[in-house]
Parts: C-alpha cells; structure tokens; sequence
C-alpha cells in the first residue's frame, strides 16, 4: 500500500475537505473491523483514511424530539450498553450485538456495517425494519435518507466520494411497538448471516398489527426491504395463518445463491422459519413482553 | 512512506513509537515496540489470540491500526500481571491446566479478566459467548471455562 | 523398574507445569516471536491454479525491486530421487516432499509453492511476489476422490502406476496403491448372517487448524553451518528433511524447537525450513518465513476425505460374523494418505471371524495430507460405528450391548495380524455401563449417541537426560517438543524416581546438538517412549547417588538405599549414617568422580493400544437443521494417568475437534479447484459457545509395558465423535447421517429427502 495516508479529523467540513481532495481511493474508517481485513487481504488499497471517531458526536447516543440519535461510529458494545436503545429497540440492538466476537464489539459500528454494504450484514435488516434514516454529511452539506437507500449493491453504497454517515435516526416508538431480528449461521457466533430476518411491529390494544416493516438479509445481492411480509401481518393477530402467510411472503421475496454459507433451497426455507420467530418475539415485545432472542 | 509518531500508554507506563500507517497494532506491538505476547493466528479477528485492552475495551489488536492508539492506553498479556503476581486468571489458567499450546493463551488471559472485570460473576454461557471469539484448537474449552469462573470467585473474595 | 503397583506420590498429581507461567504471561517464545541481527524476510509465490504446467517462471523484475534480496524457485533445490522417509508420520518419499514445498515442472494444487523471495521488510517480500511472472499452461483438475478414480480423470502424475494390484497396470492413474486386509472367508461368513447392513459413507478433508501458523527462522553461515528455529513437532525431523532436501550433512544442521502453537500432526513435515535455508544461503542473512493463515489453509496438510463402502453381517443374537469394507482415501496432491491405519483402525475393537478390507490412497489436486491425531481412523470409525449403529436398530438391540458383544478382549487376533494384549476395552465399555450419563434417561427433545474409538499409540526412539546441578536442584533434557505439557509429565516421572518433590525438577527440550536423537512428537508417544526414557535416566542417576553416597560413607554401593530423595544406609550392618540428599551428595560430587547425569536412549516398544467410548445428547432443530451438542462424556482407558488434568485435557481437545469435524469443518471448492474458504471466518472451528463441558472418564488399565502404565491418550479422543453425534442425530430425526459435515444445510436436505 505506498502512499497510504491516515487522519483523524476532528470536525466534520475537516473531514469531508479531505475525502473531497483525495485523488485515489479514500476510505471512512470507524470500527476497522470490515476495512482493515480487506486492506490485509489486498482487496481494498486505499490511498487516504479519515478515521471519524474524533469528530464530536459521533460516537454517542442522544435523544430528541422523542427518538433516539445514535453517532455513525459509536461501537456495538456502547450500543448494547445503553438503556433507551434497549428499551426501544431491542430488535436493533441485539442484531448489533450478533456482529463478530466481544472483541469486534468493542469497535464495530451501525455505519460501518451499513456501508460495508453486504447483503448479510447483521445490523441491516433491523435498521431498515426501524425505519431508521441515515443523517449524511458531503460537500454539498446534509442529507437525511432511509436507511435502505444507502446500500445498492455488494460493496457498493448511494453515498458519494466526500460523504459519510454523521448519525442514524430512530423514530419516536409508539406504544404496543416491538422489534426484533434473528439470523441463522452453523455455529453459535463468528459465523457470517446464512439468512437474516428483522421485523418491527406496532400493535392496537387488541394485539391486532396495526404497522409493521420487515426485512430479509442475505437472501439477495442488497439487504431487502419486504413489503409483503409486511402485508401479511397488518390487520392481524399473530395466528397460525398469519404466520404461514409471512413465511411464504419471505421464502417468495428470496432471491439467494449457492455459496460457502448455503443453498439456494435452504436459505430460502429458512428466511421463512426466522421471519415466524422473529415475528412472534417482535409481537411478544409489543405486548410487553420482555423476551431475550438469543 | 512517512512514518507517523504515536504516543501512548501501554502497560502502565508511557511509550513511543513510530509506524507506518497501514500497520496494525499487532504489528507495532511485536514488530516495532518488541512485545510479543500477543499472537497473530489470523489477522483477520477471527481468532483472538491477539487479543489487548484499548482504553478498557476488549479489541483484536489485528484489526486497530497502530497509529489508532495515539493518546490511549493500552493493556497487553505482558501488562495483566502485577510485577511477578500472577493475575487470579493467570494463576487458575495454570492450576486447572487451561492451556496446551499456549498459544490461544494471551487472548484467551485477557479476554477474561475483561470479562471479570466488567461482569464478576458470570455464568458458564456468558463465559462461552464472550470468550466465542478466543479459538483454542487444543484444550476443548472445557478448562478454560472452568479456569475462568474459579478466577471470578478469587477476584470476589470467595476462594483463594 | 516398573512402579505400577507402587505407593506413588508424584505421578498421579496435578502440578503446575514447569512452562506454565511463561505462558500466561507472554514470555514464550514461538517461532514467530524469533529474531536475529539483519534478518531478511521470506515469502511464498503460490500456485492460483488447482493443476497446471508450469511454463516458464520469470524472477528479473522482482529482483530488480528495492529491498530484496534473493528469489529462489525449484531450481535451487536438487532433483531428488524417489526414496520412502521414515522420519515423520505416516508415509512420506523424499521426491515428493521436495515437489510438495516448491513445485517441480506442475501446481498441482491451488496453494502449491512455486517460487519464494526474501527482502528486507515483508511488505517488500509481498510486493516482489506479485512481480514474479510465472507462465502457467493451465490443465483440467479434480478434487474429489470417487472423480479421481474414474477412468477419465486428469492425472496428476504420469509416473503413478496403482501399485498393490497384479499385473502392474499398463496406465498411469490417480490410484497410487491398493492395500487388502482379509481374515477367515468373508463370503462364507455372510451366508451364515441372519441380518445385514450396508451403508456408504462419507467425510471431507478436514484441517487441524493449530492456532500458530508455521513459523521458522533459518541461518545459513558462511562456513555452512545451519541454525534452524522453528514450530514443528519434531526438531529432528525438521533437521533430516531440511538435510535431504538441500543435499547437506545432518551434522551441520542444528535445529532448534520453538514454542509449538499447536500441531495435531500437522507439523510432522516441513513446509518453510528448507525454503529458508535456500534462501538464506543465497543472500548470506538470517531469513524469517511465516505463513498467514490463508496460506495454512492454502498449503498445508489437512486430513484426507474419504468415501467408504461397510456391509456388516449378525446372528440374531448380535455376533458379528462378517464385515467387508472398501475405503477410498484423498491422498491430496501426493501418494501418502493414512489409507493403511484406514483399513486396520475401524474394525481392532471387534472380535469379528471373517473380515475383508480393501483401501484405495488415491491423488486428486488438493493440499498433499498431513497426520491428523489418529490418522485415518476418524474417517473408518464413522463408516463402522455409524453401520454398528443401524445394526443395533435393525436386531433390536442395545448399542452399547452390541458393542460389548463383539468387544475385542486380550487374545482377539485382529484382521491385520496383530493379537491385542493388556488392552482395556471391556473395562471402557463397562464404565459406559455405569456412568451417569448412560444411566440416566434422555431428555425430551433430546436423542443419545453413542460410537467408540481405537488408536495403535506408538513407541520408538527418544532421549532423555537427567542432571544433578551442584547445588543438589534437578534439570532433565527431552527430545521431544511439548505440544500439551509433557515437560510436566517427564518432570513428574523423574521426580517420582528421584523421591524428591516435583518442582525441584526443571524440564526442557532440548535442541538437536544438545540430545540423542528422539522421533517426533505424534503417535501418542511422548508419555510412553520419552517418558521410559526419562525414567530410566533417573534410574541411572539413582544408582550414581547411591554410588556416591557410598563413596561419602565409605561402604559397599549395594549398601546404600535411596528413598524419598535421600541416601540412607540400607540397614544395620551398613553403619549408622545421617541421610544424604541430593545438595549434600552434589556438593561433594567433584570429590567422588565428577557430574551426576544420566543420559538414556530407547528405542520403546509396547505402547499399548487405546481405546474409548463417547456419549453424546443432541438436539435437533427440524426446520433449521442445527444441532446443539447438550451433553458429552467421553470413556477412555488411558494406563496410568501420569498428570491427569493433562490427560482430561487431551480427551476432552480430541472430543471437541470431532465435534467440528462431524458438525461443519470442511473444504470448499469453486469449479476452478481453488478453496474458497481459506480463513477461521468460513472454515468453522468450534467455538466455545457451541461447545458443553466435556466430561472426561479415565479408565486407567496399566500398560506393563510402560514404567508407570501410562499409554498414549492424545488420539484416541477424536475417533468416536463423529459416529456419537451422526447416531444421536439419527435417533433424534430418523434419518441417517452418512455424510461429513453433519451441517444444517446438509441435515435440512437429508429431512427433506425423507420426507421429514
């Protein structure tokens, strides 16, 4: 790597003037625990790294107006600590925490697991069942957009040469709401997603689903955002047929390939056994519930 | 290339050095600083036989740039011993026989007393997720475990 | 002496081990951890293709580049001749090994070295690889091993003619030899069976995946004198194959054993040395070579797959009157599979009239095979306690009363010609019998397996030695690297026979220049060979103190008795004299003939076989495929335990590696034959959280022919786990599991093919 040239900017125009004045490759560096192995590799040679952990707010949680703000770097483990996170979206939390050992949990990030754009990023799926958006910082100033515009394809994101993500936004949670994502891998830990489920739930007072967004990962090239999960839940109660009709709705939205993690046939069956029991625990949690999914 | 200077803390006490910036910290720790007890199994954070503290927390030192620790603090294996005082974990490793190589052994020590220190009493399959990425090939965890929660019991004052 | 039925008081404790605190506290030195003044750093060019002609090889640009030093390709190394080694383990021909670490005229696999530089830093080296232009003619591949054998495979070797069949084939094949193993007449003994079973089995190559990539660092001086520091399990065989390679004296070569991070038989071989060496003696520097841990996976040993073919036969009443089976061996890219301990290991355990074994050790384009603890019998005991299995179900009958049935006793002649003697199976399955965890009933939810485990254990050349320093402290010497604490064990044996307590006794390895000759660390035969090595050192060692104490006193030798680490006068008529310890004998060596040191050499026979039974709960998720292992207890006879946490240690590291093995270790290809997951991410180890406690039953059957009774334990463990938990998934969902790994995906599709 000749050439490489590392900074840790401390505010965010410092940061986006030297993504925006690099002539090769820049990298955003937060947890490291994606770029540094493909900079081991040979994959990625970048020429510039701004590491965006020293620019203020970027590595803390906050509320406002209600919901909740969490800085684009803030590591897994400070996530997992937090109480209003957990109170409010549990689903997103625990997906954070399913990333790598305790060790990658000291570092990794919300932003970096979103821009590292893998379709079986664990985080993915519960951020885009949220609703969560991605506050983006560029030359051209701030742009706010769903989480789910972000990534377009393996390795690749909508954001532009000198943007990077300052912060997610979580929407105020209404009552009788609950999340929550599961994936499935061969071991019980370290093993990259073989398929990804994440479901978020508002209930009526009946336990009737009056909202949900569900999502699948691993099972196509992004992360998917399922409109039909989703309209297999809305208007019911968590029933045997309701059930039966998400799991077909996810196995329908697959779109996997074979690969060193799984089949075609099998993530596909198995996308519809998660999206069931990540709906029965996002429903429990609606209910008030307090129910642990791993 | 141009070197970059760091300073920092490691072990307790102040320290220098210079690396390029694609280094890690594992290797500055045994390259550049000449403390090799932290082991590269993979340099891909699968492992953690590199295991160190930054700041407190639990990180694979393959996957921290070296110029990252600029201004931190830095715990590695060399540092959990008290002078010639082993660690509790250092000294139940040794009495329940939880190593065979040795070489998963500095992740594996510090990895522990991160464990105890910010939960001293876990239980076994708390012990089995956070240690989940410290590979041992040899002993089969089981000792490992068991080293780890007689530790908790010393550090809480229960056993010696 | 034999010490068996003797009031022992160290052996048989649990000290801590002489390296232990080097260890927890970083201070130990692996090979990585080396240095020497203005060393060069080595790197390897692998091969990206699976099977190709190597052209032409270009090194002018990447000498040209700043900063290296040296390129070395096939042609620095001499073209050796065909010839068996017997200084590793397992079989092993100079030609090949030579062919394996630098590729002669063909890759025969992806990862398969091809040219190695040395430059001043590594990134250097790295640089200078990429600008190494190797011309390749790239030829068709295969990787399995039933495509391998068919009769229009690509063949990797034009010179391989199946040895082992007459006549002589007129065709060059993959199949690199034929081994048949017959007793009694199979045929007529399966007209006598009132209930058959068939089955086809098989496994994926799995890696042994030591946690310390292979390391050295290698010195070629001007005078030719060689220094090597590296992570092997056998200094001399790193020393003798480096010597064969490079065409040098063994004399001037001086091996030094690193700290080993772990080998399970995958560090019976060289890979780097030699290339070090090369390179060294080309630039006049120390040269340091470390592999990543993709090329571990790319370049090193794993253990072969095998496809296998088992038809057993039974009375009614569970006698086993016959069994055929046919093994097929991924030898990798080099003849040499464990294909021979294939054929003996799966059916020792049982005392069967009429057997016929055939094994195939066939080439495909894979990493070359390396032992792997129990080579070969992993792989057989999962085809033949899998179909014991099936029989039990199909006769009605108990597992373990089927196993206990045909269990082979003292006296059973095997179909290899061997007749077991003070072996301790019965014992084992009897303490299956009564151990609580087959007592009690399984849980709901859960399903029980069981499957048991055989290993030869050898014996063979070690060294040991024994000093009495002068101020009476003990230091003992091996040649045997300590992979899992044998310095605590050989320090406990000398302090046993010295009656002093152990920690007075410092335990190292010695390098090669320092000690007589010892075979590698492999076979589960440090504790047996080395360890009556040690003892007998310590014997001798006796004897001078009693000699010397009978100097001090003035009286006949024989009159002297040694006990609990003191001289005393052996009786009355010997005189009454204050007893001697070893500080005062020391002190007075000088005065009554010199140093007191003991150095021994055997060549130990008797290892005593080995023997085990794991059981195994499993649960099963029917819509994911995922199995938790919920409870584990694995039953061996070891002989005498001599450290016991050590010895749980080794079942319970053996039981865990079968667990991998069975659930989701294996090697995945892309259509173009390169391994497509060549890191701890997607090659899956167990974890601790998929892991239970493993509880480990010793049975300690003494070994006669072994000073303390010890017998090897450190291979045994992985030969049940596989079988255990395939026949606890079958009793969990009905379906057989005849094919490693035992994944979710592979279990999900095995449901769904029956319907389930």
């Amino acid at each position: 790597m000749p050439g490489l040239t590392y900074t840790a900017p401390t505010s965010v125009d410092a940061a986006v003037k030297l993504l925006a004045g690099s002539s090769g490759l820049a990298k955003v560096l937060s947890g490291g625990t994606d770029l540094l192995v493909q900079m081991r590799s040979g994959r990625m040679k970048p020429e510039l790294i701004v590491d965006t952990k020293k620019i203020p707010g970027i590595m803390d949680i906050r509320e406002e107006n209600g919901g909740l703000i969490v800085g684009a770097a803030t590591p897994g483990a400070v996530v997992e600590a937090n109480a209003a996170m957990n109170k409010a979206w549990p689903g997103v939390v625990e997906a954070l925490d399913l990333i790598g050992s305790t060790q990658v949990q000291g570092r990794c990030s919300l932003a970096g697991n979103l821009c590292n754009a893998s379709p079986a990023a664990d985080s993915v799926p519960a951020l885009y069942a949220a609703a969560a958006t991605a506050v983006i910082v560029g030359s051209k100033g701030r742009r706010e957009i769903p989480v789910e515009q972000v990534p377009t394809g393996p390795g690749r994101t909508s954001l532009a040469k000198d943007e990077f993500i300052l912060e997610f936004k979580f929407p105020p949670r209404p009552a009788h709401s609950g999340d929550a994502y599961l994936r499935f891998i061969p071991r019980t830990e370290m093993d990259i997603a073989v398929v990804g489920c994440g479901i978020s739930v508002t209930l009526d007072d009946k336990g009737v689903c009056t909202a949900a967004r569900c999502s699948l990962g691993a099972v196509a090239p992004t992360v998917l955002l399922v409109q039909a999960m989703a309209d297999a839940l809305v208007g019911h109660t968590l029933d045997d047929a309701t059930l039966a009709k998400l799991d077909a709705a996810a196995q329908a939205a697959c779109k996997p390939i074979n690969d060193k993690r799984g089949t075609i046939e099998y993530r596909t069956k198995v996308a519809g056994v998660l999206a069931r029991r990540a709906a029965k625990i996002a429903f429990d949690r609606a209910s008030g519930k307090t129910v642990k999914a791993h | 290339m141009a070197k970059s200077y760091v300073s920092t803390t490691i072990n307790g006490e102040s320290a220098e050095y210079l690396c390029e910036p694609q280094q890690t910290l594992l290797d500055v720790l045994r390259d550049v600083v000449g403390l090799t007890g932290s082991k590269e199994g993979c340099a891909s954070g699968d492992c953690g036989a590199c295991s160190v503290l930054l700041d407190g927390t639990l990180v694979c030192s393959c996957l921290v740039l070296g110029v990252e620790a600029e201004g931190k603090s830095i715990l590695t294996v060399e540092g959990v011993a008290q002078g010639d005082k082993l660690h509790p974990v250092q000294q139940k490793f040794l009495e329940h026989a939880a190593l065979q190589c040795g070489f998963c052994t500095p992740g594996l020590i510090v990895a522990s007393k991160a464990l105890l220190d910010s939960n001293p009493n876990p239980t076994e399959t708390e012990i089995r997720y956070w240690l989940a990425g410290n590979l041992c090939r040899c002993t089969g965890y089981d000792k490992i475990v068991r080293a780890v929660q007689d530790a908790g019991a010393v550090m809480r004052g229960e056993t010696v | 002496m034999n010490y068996i039925d003797s009031n022992l008081k160290v052996v048989g404790t649990r000290p801590i081990r002489p390296d232990g605190v080097d260890k927890v506290t970083g201070r130990a030195i692996y090979a990585a951890d080396t240095r020497a003044s203005g060393m060069l750093w080595g790197k390897i060019l692998r091969s990206p293709h699976a099977h190709a002609r190597i052209v032409s090889i270009d090194t002018s640009k990447a000498e040209k580049l700043a900063g290296v030093r040296a390129v070395v390709t096939s042609a620095d190394f001499p073209n050796i001749a065909s010839e068996e080694a017997f200084v590793g383990e397992g079989p092993m021909n100079f030609r090949d090994l030579s062919a394996n670490i630098m590729a002669r005229g063909k890759a025969l696999y992806e990862g398969h070295a091809v040219a190695a530089v040395a430059a001043t830093t590594q990134a250097i080296a790295e640089d200078a690889l990429a600008l190494i232009d190797v011309k390749y003619e790239v030829l068709p591949h295969v990787i399995d091993v039933d495509e391998a054998m068919a009769d229009n495979a690509p063949v990797l070797h034009d010179d391989m003619f199946t040895s082992g069949v007459t006549p002589k084939p007129a065709k060059a094949s993959n199949i690199a030899k034929v081994v048949t193993f017959k007793k009694g007449d199979v045929e007529a003994g399966f007209k006598t069976a009132e209930v058959i079973v068939e089955g086809t089995y098989t496994t994926k190559p799995v890696h042994q995946a030591y946690i310390e990539p292979h390391a050295c660092l290698a010195t070629y001086g001007s005078d030719g004198q060689i220094t090597i520091h590296s992570s092997s399990q056998g200094h001399f065989m790193v020393r003798a194959y480096t010597a064969k390679l490079l065409g040098m004296d063994i004399a001037n070569i001086r091996c030094t054993p690193a700290e080993i991070g772990g080998g399970f038989g995958g560090k019976t071989l060289v890979y780097l040395e030699p290339v070090a060496v090369a390179l060294s003696r080309k630039t006049g520097k120390s040269v340091k070579m470390q592999m990543t841990r993709e090329e571990v996976f790319r370049g090193s040993g794993p253990t072969s797959g095998a496809s296998m073919d088992v038809k057993i036969g039974a009375k009614k009443d569970g006698t086993i009157v016959a069994v055929n089976q046919i093994l097929k061996f991924q030898a990798g890219a080099f003849a040499g599979s464990p294909i021979g301990p294939g054929c003996m290991c799966g059916l020792a355990l049982y005392d069967i009239e009429h057997i016929n074994v055939v094994g195939y050790d066939v080439v495909s384009n894979r990493p070359k095979v390396a032992a792997y603890r129990a080579p070969g019998a992993p792989i057989t005991s999962f085809a033949i306690e899998s179909a014991l299995d099936e029989l039990a179900d199909k006769l009605g009958m108990d597992p373990l009363t089927l196993r206990e049935k045909n269990a082979a006793r003292n006296g059973s002649k095997t179909h290899y010609g061997v007749t077991h003697s003070n072996i301790g199976f019965e014992q084992v399955l009897a303490a299956v019998k009564t151990h609580p965890h087959w007592k009690t009933p399984v849980k709901t939810g859960q399903a029980r397996g069981l499957a048991c485990g055989f290993w030869f254990n050898i014996g063979g050349e070690s060294s040991a030695n024994v000093h009495i320093n002068e101020d009476g402290s003990v230091s003992a010497a091996t040649g045997s690297p300590d992979v899992g604490g044998s310095r605590a064990s050989m320090g406990m044996m000398v302090a046993e026979v010295l009656g002093i307590s152990v920690d007075k006794v410092r335990t190292t390895v010695a390098d090669t220049a320092s000690i007589g000759f010892t075979f590698l660390t492999g076979g589960s035969r440090v504790t047996f060979a080395t360890g009556m090595a040690v003892t007998q050192a310590a014997e001798k060692v006796v004897d001078e103190l009693k000699k010397r104490a009978a100097m001090i006193w003035e009286i006949q030798a024989d009159a002297v008795e040694w006990r609990d680490g003191k001289a005393f006068p052996a009786g009355s008529n010997a005189g009454a004299f204050e007893p001697l310890d070893l500080a005062a004998i020391a002190l007075k060596a000088g005065r009554t003939g010199g140093p007191i040191n003991a150095e021994v050499s055997v060549n130990a026979q008797g290892a005593g076989a080995g023997f085990g039974a794991h059981i195994c709960d499993v649960s099963v998720d029917k819509e994911t495929g995922a199995v938790t292992i919920e409870r584990y207890t694995a039953i061996q006879d070891v002989g005498k335990a001599i450290h016991p946490s050590y010895v749980e240690g080794q079942i319970q590291g053996g039981a865990v590696q079968g667990i991998g093995w069975a659930l989701n270790e294996e090697y995945i290809y892309n259509d173009k034959g390169q391994m497509e997951n060549p890191g701890f991410l997607d090659y899956r180890c167990p974890v601790a959280s998929d892991i239970p406690m493993i509880e480990a039953v010793l049975v300690e059957v003494p070994n006669p022919r072994h000073p303390f009774g010890a017998r090897g334990v450190g291979e045994v463990p992985i030969v049940p786990p596989m079988a255990a938990i395939g026949n606890a998934i079958r009793r969990a969902t009905g379906v057989s599991m005849p094919h490693l790994p035992m994944s979710p995906p592979t279990i999900l599709a095995a449901l769904s093919a029956a319907g389930k």
